[in-house]
């Protein structure tokens, strides 16, 4: 315990690059997959071809990928942006399928009433489509938002780990309270991370919760 | 005016949905398109908003080759509503009947004040603005759909079995507040069903479809039910063709016999039945002969009551065969007692407006039938 309020400051910069390092790439991989997803649900075929490629990504060992994704962009081998990048790649791999699916199960009948409306179809993917997949992509969201808050950790190996940082220098160091305090902040992190995504979720679909609360009182 | 042109569907695995249609629906009035699953009847009616492309022929809105146009603006000046309305389950009820609006470019609050207005229109009530499609029931939802396809007031609006999905009480309310519209607006209305009872109510014309996508027969449903044009059109029309046939037939200058009123208090009547009336002259019920005075316990329920000013045949005809007594009771139109009416009063009727014209049909009411019950 003294050893954390003797290192207050540097936990705090710890906190704040994990932050950084797990949650800029769950944006970055977001807006890349919701146009794949996009994609990969309007094309028949493809979609398999899509939603596989985008999960084979996820099979790819992440000390590998720091490792090697400095010889594919150029970037020094201790460089931050091979976290953020490789992190990127992981939340596309699991929110591909997410958005495949989340539009998949938009009702036909309102894509239909829509397109009959007059509705083109970029300007109906905004305004109908999307949204109406928001609660399906936001459980997907925040199962990519733990994910990576854990797997920034992992980055420590090549000096860029977040709070994983603590593990190791804990480790090496012997210094039980530092792995310790690493750990549950970690935890606490992912939990805060969670909470406030539900959170969002809610403000931004009031619609959902009154269609379950209507859904509840018809089964009670 | 909606007019097709030799049009055909066919689909890419050869299927052919609709067969060199020809068929004009005229403006200001509802056009049923009817007949069994795989007639072609909503591939016909989606093609007029090119969410189905016609692989021949021609169709034109208002005398403008559908094909000219962009498809989204066509759609957009073409109302359409939906079975399960199809709603934007994000978007509250005033912001889904605002959506054509919005799309044509009108501001937001434009678009709502007309949405409100609408709701009104529609009658759902003011302080369901504010709620989401799953809170409201599905003949309200029905009743969105529609508000939102009138939002822009297109002239011509297509509706693709809008009511099948709601129970039939709900579905019966929303086909006369459909007609109560239609009375005030007067839109060229496409309406698809596979219901025969739900197009011969709503259609001015009605157009049986049979399987394969050919048309066969297009005819105003009083000569549907009187001369239907072949077999198929006479079992599809289906059973009491006859007795509905009468729901066409205007029942002016029927006879209205005597009919004995008394009030509860009365003495009861010492022969046959007498109909019990309130202050207002308005029916409760029926008394049979007997000792005493009347009470509300010996009430008798009547049957069907027939407005002599609107009803048609049908309705004399049911409120005689309906009566305790053998006698319909005739009403005004503010429902007091005029007098009877008898079966074979009807029949003479019938055999008369035969004679006169020949053409069942040719003298029609818009079949307002069996309401009202005494009692």
């Amino acid at each position: 315990m003294n050893w954390v309020i003797e290192n207050l400051g540097f936990i705090a910069s710890l906190l704040t690059d994990h932050i950084v390092f797990s949650l800029v790439p769950v944006v970055i991989g977001l807006v890349i997959a919701v146009p794949l997803g996009w994609l990969a649900n309007r094309a028949g075929f493809g979609r398999a071809v899509v939603v596989n490629l985008a999960g084979l990504l996820y099979t790819i060992p992440s000390l590998a990928l720091f490792v090697f994704l400095p010889a594919i962009l150029g970037t020094g081998i201790l460089d931050p942006v091979n976290v953020i990048v490789a992190l990127s790649v992981y939340t596309v791999a699991l929110l591909v399928r997410t958005v495949a699916d989340a539009l998949e199960a938009v009702p036909p009948l309102v894509v239909d009433a829509a397109t009959a409306m007059g509705f083109k179809p970029f300007r109906r993917f905004v305004a109908a489509e999307l949204p109406i997949s928001v609660p399906v992509i936001l459980a997907g969201v925040r199962v990519a938002a733990v994910s990576s808050i854990s797997l920034v950790t992992v980055g420590s190996v090549i000096g860029f780990g977040g709070l994983g940082q603590m593990f190791t220098d804990g480790f090496q160091r012997s210094i039980t309270a530092e792995v310790v305090a690493g750990i549950v902040l970690v935890v606490v992190l992912a939990l805060v991370v969670d909470g406030i995504l539900l959170l969002i979720g809610r403000l931004l679909t009031p619609w959902d919760r009154a269609a379950r609360a209507v859904a509840q009182g018809a089964t009670a | 005016m909606i007019e097709f042109r030799g049009v055909t569907k066919r689909f890419p695995d050869g299927t052919v949905a609709v067969d060199d249609l020809d068929l004009v629906v005229e403006s200001g009035r509802i056009t049923v398109f009817v007949g069994p699953s795989g007639c072609g009847k909503t591939t016909s009616l989606r093609m007029i908003n090119r969410m189905i492309e016609p692989t021949g022929g021609t169709i034109s809105v208002e005398g403008k080759d559908i094909m000219s146009r962009d498809a989204a603006e066509l759609r957009r000046g073409i109302g359409y509503v939906i079975q399960q309305a199809g709603l934007f389950p994000h978007r509250t009820i005033l912001d889904n009947i605002a959506t054509v609006p919005l799309l044509l470019g009108w501001n937001k609050k434009q678009a709502r004040e007309r949405a409100a207005e609408l709701m009104d229109t529609v009658g759902l009530a003011a302080e369901m603005a504010k709620r989401y499609p799953a809170q409201l029931s599905g003949g309200q939802q029905q009743r969105v759909g529609v508000a939102r396809a009138l939002a822009a007031d297109p002239p011509v609006l297509l509706m693709d079995e809008p009511f099948s999905a709601v129970d039939p009480i709900v579905r019966e309310t929303l086909q006369d507040e459909l007609l109560r519209l239609q009375g005030e607006l007067g839109k060229t209305i496409v309406f698809v069903t596979h219901d025969i009872d739900e197009a011969i109510k709503l259609g001015d014309k009605v157009a049986v479809f049979r399987t394969g996508g050919k048309l066969a027969q297009y005819d105003e449903p009083g000569v549907l039910l009187s001369r239907p044009a072949d077999d198929f059109v006479d079992s599809f029309v289906g059973r009491d063709r006859g007795y509905r046939g009468l729901g066409f037939l205007s029942s002016d200058g029927l006879p209205i016999g005597d009919l004995p009123v008394v009030a509860v208090g009365d003495r009861m009547p010492t022969d046959g039945w007498a109909v019990v009336v309130d202050g207002e002259r308005r029916p409760l019920g029926w008394v049979a002969r007997g000792t005493g005075t009347v009470s509300e316990d010996a009430l008798v329920p009547g049957g069907s009551l027939y407005d002599a000013g609107a009803g048609s045949l049908r309705a004399a005809l049911d409120a005689a065969l309906s009566s305790p007594s053998g006698r319909g009771v005739a009403v005004d139109g503010d429902g007091r007692v005029l007098g009877s009416i008898g079966a074979d009063d009807v029949l003479r009727g019938l055999a008369d407006s035969r004679e006169a014209d020949g053409v069942p049909g040719a003298d029609t009411v818009r079949g307002a039938d069996v309401t009202d019950r005494v009692g």
